[in-house]
Order: structure tokens, then C-alpha cells, then sequence
């Protein structure tokens, strides 16, 4: 054998190099983020990617874990349930991800959890569902950082109706929006107001005409848009077409930051709705002001609701992990449930029974931006307080 | 026939003869040679779906644009059982290929009349019938889908098998893709096989040969059914739940990508095809948010310059039929 | 029946007919291209969100909304003729699979493409202010916008018609649908003929992209939802057929919105139930032609 190569010698010095460089820094703690980055909420998932990113940016700054640095691991789970399951069981069994945070829709959050449940890894859904806390779908390693669909309701109806006013739904026909129909069913009930007609229409139409002169026919005070994302983008816009705007009010259960930009001001017009967060909230809360400087100091605008929920997300999970100590499972379950926490929109903490994110509710109404400022798309017209009296009681849900 | 005609290598003539036992060596050996389990699971069982398919579209060259509705009632038929019932997977998997290859029966008694474009519309119109009816039902969870499909252990002759460790349920999946291989190898090989072939050929001369063009085409259907509905068993218990994406014909649409991919009408094609796919999308969407626009590129690629699929064209390039 | 009651079916068939004119329109493309080139065009659905987004880029530039009307069809169409030299004719020969396989696949890169430069957001599309507000049709109002469509759609099939049935090349067409090889021999050039047409449907799809949109915005997935009527209403009226083309057209219009007016959770299924009948008790379609490229 010919004398030792000299580039292998310096291979096994760079590898010895390498690996004692790697052995001093030790395993980060991996967060991963499922999401539907291709897909009609693209934009949605992009942008609770940044926020997620700003989350374990500012965690990483302040030294992280004793010197562990977070790391987050997109993934796209292009809106469906069986590829988000796919990415969750990667995640966990590939990548060792310590966490998942994630899921746009109702569907992808509850198939992701069924995976994360089984295996005993933490799970924080992002986006609404009244299935998630219910108990055949919840387990000791799930959390619900977004609003669900009764809180919403509750919130709004609350807020709108009055005895005696005619109410009519255009719901889309899954389970979000029969929640909504349901939830604001359970506020008119209460409040004397009247539910005069429902039309449910399939997921994804694009054309409502065949629906829109049935509900003008019921002549409601107001009609209830039970529908998300295009379907509500559409839908509105072509109800507002079909004339139904001048003799009724416009209400949506989630008034879609996105949306409302992409369809311009005229379509969401006069429309009222609710959500999570909205920028101004920077008025009244620090940590409201503290993210939006952050996001606009990289980005250049606002964050959004469901960007902002990420944040969020991530933000209390590390919060729990750092409270912990560890990123064991078990401890920072226990952290994460007793947490009280304010990260970027005033107060919040997980309920007991369901893991459910007891936080405020905004209602908002859509109007035309001014010239200066062109993201100034909502006003906020009421902060609903956090309280656990919009939340299904842990009975109904299933607990004992 | 040239009298020089190149002699297929020796070792070409061992997979050839056989194929089952050298598929199944590949598969085996399939979780290392791809980046993660996930992958190699998946790749398990949609190159089932697409072995089912292919008998129908390779094989008996019927192009039908409706094969996610036995995907999925396999699937719902299975996690139903399982997650509602409390119904063991040794009874439950069984059941499913049994209900699906009964949808099989009837949507092929319906759609056989038809031929061509028409019998592709014809199955698509049928699988959405079934996509709105699953959807319609409360058991299903409709749009949220069908979660609890979990079957976290397998207990065989005293063993208990950890299924929730990937290469556990890799192998446990690998079983049930082995014991179908041979099947669909078997029936191929067999009279009623290259009745099949024949069909595809010339369908008016079969029938002059005395075969029954009409019952041989619903009992491949039938079959077809089956495998692809113990494809969708296997899918819903890899991932813990059943997604009504399952039926829609983006699913039906994407058995013919694999197929066409891999190459149709070839025994190995349909796993070649499911494991480029799948190897494609997965490294792609990694790399990505724009995959869609190079697995569309890579796919017009191959239409276009490898009409026969990845396998079609290296069998052709060997000179092996 | 309560005159009320009669008063909304009557708006809800009003609401029907105009749905059925962008299914007609869009089954027309389809329906010629099969019939001329025996070509599936999966990529249909993705002309229709081309037209649209292309109505929208030259808008920025000429903010005419009847030079656009006219400019649209014409620079789709054009996309077209590029498509089709270059992708669709090589696969000439192969059979019925290839070309349907190859515009699958087109229309996710076209999408994609589509999502590149104008981003995954839809974009917002007001109507023409000559043409907002609602018109009383006798039953109740309806939007002006959605008369004017049933409108081009009309006149847009009176122009084919007049085309196919009075002009040479309109018959070289009817010649080349019943029998491509005879056309050949007889020293037609075929090739610019399939060139001609395919250019012709996919210009009417992004006509009907650009009709939709201020009734829709626009989005990229705009197409996906579309092509699946498409498809189901030219396979209904009978590949190749225009007539059936239109009848089946109108009628699927006419179905979805009874259905959304009696059942709507099943107004989206209601036209594969009709595709399911028809094609069971007619394999070929209402107006096919038996035997045409099975």
C-alpha cells in the first residue's frame, strides 16, 4: 500500500474537526411545521411559516434552552389529511421531531393529531375545528392554540343578534361550516332571535346563483356567510352582485385578513365578522406591538390571523419547553397546560379538559383602506374578554 | 426475425420467469434504498393500487377514470371496522376487499356497456356517485375524514408486533402486497389472463374465438376492485385515519399518472411508476413550493419521449418482451 | 304552487340557463377538439384561468373591458396553437391515451406557472361599470352582468355556427370530424386544420375565463372546478357534437340549479347522476356518434 494520500489525511482531519464541532453542539429541538404551502391557502401557510420562523428566531436570540437552539421543519401537506398524516409520521419518525405545530384545515389537524396522539408527541392545531376538542379526537398530548368554530359564534352572535331578528345561513356543507350554523343556532335560541332558513352548498363552488335568489326570497336581516377562504370570497361577492346587500347585513364567523386584501374593499363591503388577531390589537398590547414591529421589520406589513397564530403557537411551546427545563414530553405537556401566557395578543391560557386556548375574540368590520396606509382593512368593533363561557362545557364535549 | 437476433442475458431470463419472486426481493429491500420509511410504506401501497389498476388499464387496455371509489371504499370499509367497531384487522381487511370488489361488481356491470373515452367518463361519473354518497354519510366524518384507524399492535401465533415502528408496518404491509403479487402473477400466467391481453388486442376477434368478451371484462374489474380496495385497507391503517380526499378523481387521476409513469401492460411497471412518483413529489416538495410545475414538466417529459414508462422502455431497450 | 313559489323556480331556471352559457362555452372547445383531433384536452380547465389571468395582465395596460373581450380569446388562442405543435401533434398516432395524459400534465404546470407570476392569491376582478346592477327579468332581479354573458355566448355560437356550416373551412372541419384520412388524401393540410381548431376551442375557453371573472375573481385553481363540467357536459351532449354540446349544456345548467333549489348539498353530484343515465341508456352520448374513436 502506497503511502496515505494526502487529501485523505486531510478528509480524516476535517471529519475528526466536524465531529467534535458536532458533539459540542447539542441536538437542537425540532418543531415541525406542517402546512398546506401549495394549495388554494398558500398564502395563509407562507405566512404562518414566517411568523413560526420569528417565533424560534427570537427564541434562539435569547440563548434558547440552556444553549439548545430551536429549529423549525416545514413541510407541505398540500390541504390534504392523508399526505399531512404522511409528513406527520416522517417528522416523527425520520426527522425525531420533538413537537409538531401545524394544520390549516379542519381535516389535516384532525389527521395529523390521530398520528401524534398514538405516538405520544406534542401537538398544537392551528386553525378551527370544534372536532379537535372533543374527546374522541383530544388526548393529553393535544392542543388548540386557534379559536374553534363555537367560540366564534358564540362571540359574534352574541354580539348581533337581538330578539326578534330573522337570520338566515349560507353554509358550506362540511363540518366547519355546520358548526358555525350550529354554534349561532345555540346563540339565536338564546337571545329570541329567529333562524328563518339554511342553504347548504358544496365545498368549493364557485358559482352561488343557483343558491342566492332562494335566501333573498327569506328576507333576512342577516344573512350568515357559514364558509371560509374562496368559498366565502366568492360567495360574498356574488351575493353583494345579486343585490341581497342593500336590505341585509353581511356576516362572516371568520373575517380572513387575506381574503379581505385579495377581494379588494368593495366585495367585503359593510361585511362584519370575526377573528383571532388583527395588527391594531397593537394599540393595547405589548406583545401585539413587539410582533408587529418584529414582522415588519423583515417583511415590510402585518402579520396575519392565521400567520400570527403560528406565532403564537410556537412562541408558548417554547415558553412551556424553557419552563420545563427539557424538552421531555411529559414535563413540558404539564408546562404547556399550566401556562399562563401572553404572547401576542393579550392574555391566553389552555383549559384543563380540552387543551382548548381560552383567548379573546375580535369582531371586525371590513372597510375601505386609506390611501396612506393600504393594510388598515378592518375596524375592530368589539373585543370580546377571554373567557371560558363561549366554550362548550367539558360535559358536552365528552369528558367526564 | 433476424437471424442475428440478440440473446436476452441470462439474468433478464431468471426476473423474467420470476418476476413475482424478483418484485418481491426489490420491495423487501425497498425501506433502505429510499430516504425514509414513509416513503417506502407508501410506495407499498400505492404500487398496489396501481397493480390493481394496471390489470384493467395495462392489461385489458380500459382506461377507467373511477378506480379511486374501490380506493376508498376499502379504505372506509376497513377504518369503519376498525375504529367504530372495535373489529380486529385480520377481519376487517378481508371484509374490505370483499365490499369493494362487490362496488367493483356493480359499477362494472354499469359501466362494461361503454368503451373507450366514454367508459372513462362513465367510471368517473360513477366514483363521484360514491364520493357523495360516502361523504353524505355521518359515519364517514365527511370532510373532517374517518380518524381511529389505529391499530397499534398485531398479534400473530403469540408474536406481538409493534406496528407503530415503520419497518414493523413496513414488513406487516409487505405481507399482504406479497400473497396479491402472486395472485395477480398467477392470473396473468393463466388462460383467463391472456384472454385479457386479447381483449386489449382485438376485442372483436376474441369474441370470434369463443370467449366471453363481456364476463371477462367484469370479472377483471372485479379483481381489479379487490386489489385496489386492499390497497385502501392498508393506506387507512398506515395512516391512522381515511381522508375523503381518498375518492375524489385526483386520486383516480393519479393511479393513471403511475401507470403511465412506470409503464402499463408490464408486471413491474406500476411499482416503477409508484416509486418514481411518490420519490418525485416527496423530494420535490422538500425542495420546493413550485413541485407541482416540475412533476407536471417531468410528467409531460415522459409522455411525450417515453410513451411505454421508465420500465416499458428499459424492457424494450433489452430486447425482453 | 304558490305564485311565490313559481316566481322562484322561475329564477332559479333564469339562474340555470346563465350557468349553462359558461358550460357551453367551454364544452364547445372541448367538444371540437375531440371531435377534429380525437384529443382529450385535460388542459382545458387550465385555458379557461389562462384566459382570465391574461384578460386581467392586458387590462393594466388597455383598461378597455370590450377591447380585452376581443383581445382574450384571440392571445389564448394563440397559446393554444403553440401547445398543440408542439406538445399535442408529436403524439399524433399513438392512440386516445397519450394526448389526454400529456394535457393532464399540462394543466398542473400551467396552473403552476400561473402561481409563479401572479402569485397563489387570487386577485380581485370589479365588473364593468356599464354592466353592474340587477335587472328585472319578470321573475325577480338578475344581475345585468350574468344577461350579458348568456349574450356573448350566444353570439359567440352563432359565429361558430355561421363559421362551420357556411365557410370552406368550416366544411373542411365537418369533413375532417367524420373522417380525418379521407380529408388527407383529398390534399388537405390537415395539420394547419388541427392548429386551427384547437386554437379556436382553447380561445373560446379563456373567452369564458374572462367572462367569469368578475362574477369569481380570479384564482389559479379557477380552471379545476370548470373542466370537470366541461367534461361531463360535451361527454353528455356526445363527443364531437356541438349541438349536443349545447343542449346538454343548458340542461346540466338547468339541473344544478333546480337541484341547489331542492336538495343542495347534491347540486354538485347532480350532473354525474345525469352523465351516469345518459350514458347508460345512450353509451355515445345524445347527440354522439356511435363508434366515434372508442
Amino acid at each position: 500500500m502506497k503511502t496515505i494520500n494526502k487529501w485523505t489525511y486531510v478528509l480524516c482531519l476535517a471529519s475528526v474537526f466536524g465531529m467534535s464541532g458536532a458533539l459540542a453542539q447539542s441536538d437542537p429541538i425540532r418543531i415541525g411545521l406542517p402546512v398546506p404551502l401549495t394549495g388554494p391557502y398558500g398564502a395563509e401557510a407562507k405566512d404562518q411559516v414566517r411568523n413560526a420562523e420569528i417565533a424560534v428566531k427570537e427564541f434562539n436570540e435569547a440563548g434558547g434552552l440552556d444553549g439548545r437552539m430551536a429549529e423549525l421543519l416545514v413541510r407541505d401537506d398540500k390541504l390534504n389529511p392523508g399526505e399531512a398524516a404522511t409528513r406527520a409520521l416522517d417528522l416523527i419518525e425520520k426527522d425525531h421531531a420533538n413537537f409538531i405545530v401545524g394544520g390549516l384545515s379542519a381535516s389535516t389537524q384532525l389527521s395529523t393529531n390521530n398520528v401524534t396522539k398514538q405516538r405520544k408527541v406534542i401537538y398544537i392545531s392551528i386553525s378551527q375545528s370544534d372536532a379537535i376538542n372533543e374527546a374522541a379526537d383530544m388526548s393529553r398530548y393535544t392542543f388548540h392554540e386557534a379559536l374553534n368554530p363555537h367560540m366564534t359564534t358564540q362571540a359574534l352572535g352574541r354580539h348581533l343578534f337581538k330578539e326578534g331578528m330573522r337570520i338566515a345561513f349560507l353554509t358550506a356543507d362540511y363540518a366547519y361550516g355546520h358548526e358555525m350554523a350550529r354554534g349561532f343556532t345555540t346563540v339565536a335560541e338564546e337571545v329570541g332571535a329567529k333562524i328563518v332558513g339554511e342553504v347548504r352548498h358544496p365545498l368549493g363552488t364557485s358559482d352561488y346563483s343557483v343558491f342566492l335568489p332562494r335566501l333573498a326570497a327569506l328576507k333576512p336581516d342577516i344573512l350568515i356567510f357559514n364558509n371560509f377562504g374562496r368559498d366565502n370570497q366568492i360567495s360574498i361577492q356574488q351575493a353583494g352582485q345579486f343585490g341581497l346587500k342593500a336590505n341585509t347585513k353581511f356576516v362572516t364567523p371568520v373575517l380572513l385578513y387575506t381574503a379581505r386584501q385579495a377581494a379588494g374593499d368593495k366585495v367585503y363591503e359593510g361585511v362584519t365578522g370575526a377573528t383571532s388577531y388583527y395588527w391594531e390589537l397593537q394599540n393595547q398590547y405589548d406583545t401585539a406591538k413587539a410582533l408587529n414591529e418584529r414582522y415588519k421589520k423583515e417583511y415590510g406589513s402585518y402579520p396575519s390571523d392565521y400567520g400570527a397564530l403560528a406565532y403564537g403557537a410556537v412562541k408558548s411551546l417554547l415558553m412551556a419547553v424553557k419552563q420545563a427545563g427539557t424538552t421531555d414530553t411529559e414535563k413540558v405537556v404539564d408546562a404547556l397546560a399550566s401556562l399562563k401566557y401572553d404572547t401576542y395578543k393579550g392574555p391566553e391560557y389552555y383549559r384543563g379538559c380540552d387543551h382548548q386556548a381560552v383567548q379573546s375574540v375580535l369582531i371586525i368590520e371590513s372597510k375601505a383602506a386609506p390611501a396612506d396606509n393600504p393594510d388598515d382593512v378592518f375596524k375592530i368593533v368589539k373585543e370580546v374578554a377571554p373567557t371560558e363561557d363561549i366554550l362548550r362545557s367539558c360535559e358536552k364535549l365528552g369528558f367526564k | 426475425m433476424t437471424l442475428d437476433k440478440t440473446k436476452t442475458p441470462a439474468v433478464f431470463e431468471a426476473i423474467r420467469r420470476h418476476r413475482v419472486l424478483a418484485t418481491l426481493l426489490f420491495l423487501f429491500l425497498l425501506p433502505w434504498l429510499t430516504p425514509n420509511y414513509s416513503v417506502a410504506a407508501h410506495i407499498l401501497i400505492f404500487g398496489l393500487y396501481a397493480l390493481g389498476f394496471n390489470l384493467i388499464f395495462g392489461y385489458m387496455g380500459m382506461l377507467s377514470f373511477g378506480h379511486s371509489a374501490f380506493l376508498g371504499i376499502g379504505a372506509y370499509t376497513a377504518g369503519i371496522l376498525i375504529a367504530q367497531h372495535a373489529i380486529t384487522w385480520w377481519l376487517a381487511i378481508p371484509a374490505a376487499i370483499i365490499v369493494s370488489a362487490a362496488g367493483a361488481l356493480v359499477i362494472g356491470a354499469l359501466a362494461i356497456r361503454t368503451r373507450g373515452i366514454y367508459f372513462a367518463m362513465v367510471t368517473l361519473a360513477l366514483s363521484q356517485c360514491v364520493y357523495f354518497l360516502i361523504y353524505q354519510m355521518p359515519a364517514s366524518g365527511g370532510e373532517n375524514g374517518l380518524r381511529g384507524v389505529n391499530v397499534p399492535e398485531v398479534n400473530l401465533f403469540g408474536l406481538t408486533i409493534d406496528v407503530l415502528d415503520p419497518i414493523n408496518k413496513y414488513y406487516f404491509f409487505f405481507c399482504f402486497v406479497a400473497i396479491s403479487l402472486w395472485l395477480i402473477s398467477r392470473i396473468l400466467a393463466s388462460p383467463f389472463g391472456h384472454a385479457i391481453q386479447a381483449i386489449r388486442e382485438n376485442e372483436t376477434r376474441t369474441r370470434a374465438c369463443g370467449f366471453n368478451v363481456e364476463n371477462t371484462k367484469l370479472i377483471t374489474f372485479v379483481l381489479s376492485g379487490a386489489f385496489c380496495g386492499l390497497a385502501g385497507a392498508l393506506n387507512g391503517i398506515n395512516l391512522s385515519s381515511v381522508a375523503i380526499e381518498t375518492l375524489h378523481y385526483e386520486t383516480s387521476g393519479l393511479v393513471v399518472m403511475i401507470c403511465l409513469l412506470g409503464g402499463m401492460g408490464t408486471f413491474f411497471g406500476p411499482i416503477v411508476g409508484a416509486l418514481l412518483f411518490l420519490l418525485i413529489q416527496d423530494v420535490f416538495s422538500l425542495w420546493t413550493e413550485h413541485w407541482q410545475l416540475y412533476v407536471g414538466g417531468i410528467f409531460i417529459f415522459f409522455v411525450l419521449f417515453f410513451p411505454k414508462g421508465v420500465w416499458g422502455t428499459i424492457l424494450e431497450k433489452l430486447h425482453v418482451d | 304552487m304558490d305564485g311565490f313559489m313559481l316566481q322562484l323556480l322561475g329564477l332559479q331556471l333564469f339562474t340555470g340557463v346563465a350557468l349553462g352559457a359558461i358550460y357551453v362555452l367551454m364544452a364547445v372547445g372541448l367538444s371540437l377538439i375531440f371531435g377534429m383531433l380525437t384529443v382529450v384536452n385535460f388542459a382545458h380547465g387550465a385555458f379557461f384561468m389562462v384566459g382570465a389571468y391574461v384578460g386581467y395582465l392586458l387590462y393594466q395596460y388597455v383598461p378597455n373591458f370590450w377591447i380585452c373581450l376581443v383581445a382574450v380569446p384571440l392571445l389564448t388562442g394563440l397559446i393554444g396553437i403553440v401547445v398543440e405543435r408542439y406538445l399535442v401533434r408529436p403524439l399524433y398516432g399513438r392512440g386516445i391515451d397519450y394526448p389526454l395524459l400529456l394535457t393532464f400534465g399540462l394543466g398542473y404546470v400551467m396552473v403552476e406557472i400561473i402561481r409563479i407570476i401572479f402569485g397563489k392569491q387570487g386577485l380581485p376582478v370589479s365588473t364593468p361599470d356599464a354592466l353592474q346592477g340587477a335587472v328585472d327579468v319578470f321573475v325577480g332581479p338578475f344581475p345585468l352582468y350574468r344577461l350579458f354573458v348568456i349574450g356573448v355566448a350566444v353570439v359567440v355560437l352563432l359565429i361558430l355556427w355561421l363559421f362551420i356550416e357556411r365557410t370552406s373551412f368550416g366544411l373542411i372541419i365537418r369533413a375532417g370530424a367524420r373522417d380525418p384520412m379521407i380529408v388527407r388524401v383529398l390534399g388537405v393540410d390537415i395539420s394547419r386544420v388541427w392548429l386551427v381548431v384547437f386554437a379556436i376551442g382553447t380561445g373560446i375557453a379563456g373567452l369564458a375565463g374572462y367572462l367569469s371573472a368578475p362574477m369569481q375573481g380570479i384564482a389559479p385553481e379557477m380552471g379545476t372546478n370548470v373542466l370537470i363540467v366541461a367534461f361531463v357536459v360535451t361527454v353528455v351532449g356526445g363527443m364531437g357534437s356541438l349541438s349536443g354540446a349545447i343542449v346538454a349544456g343548458l340542461l346540466i345548467g338547468i339541473v344544478e340549479s333546480l337541484a341547489a333549489f331542492m336538495y343542495p348539498e347534491a347540486s354538485k353530484v347532480s350532473m354525474f347522476i345525469i352523465m351516469a343515465l345518459v350514458l347508460l341508456v345512450r353509451p355515445m352520448g345524445l347527440f354522439g356518434r356511435a363508434g366515434l374513436m372508442s
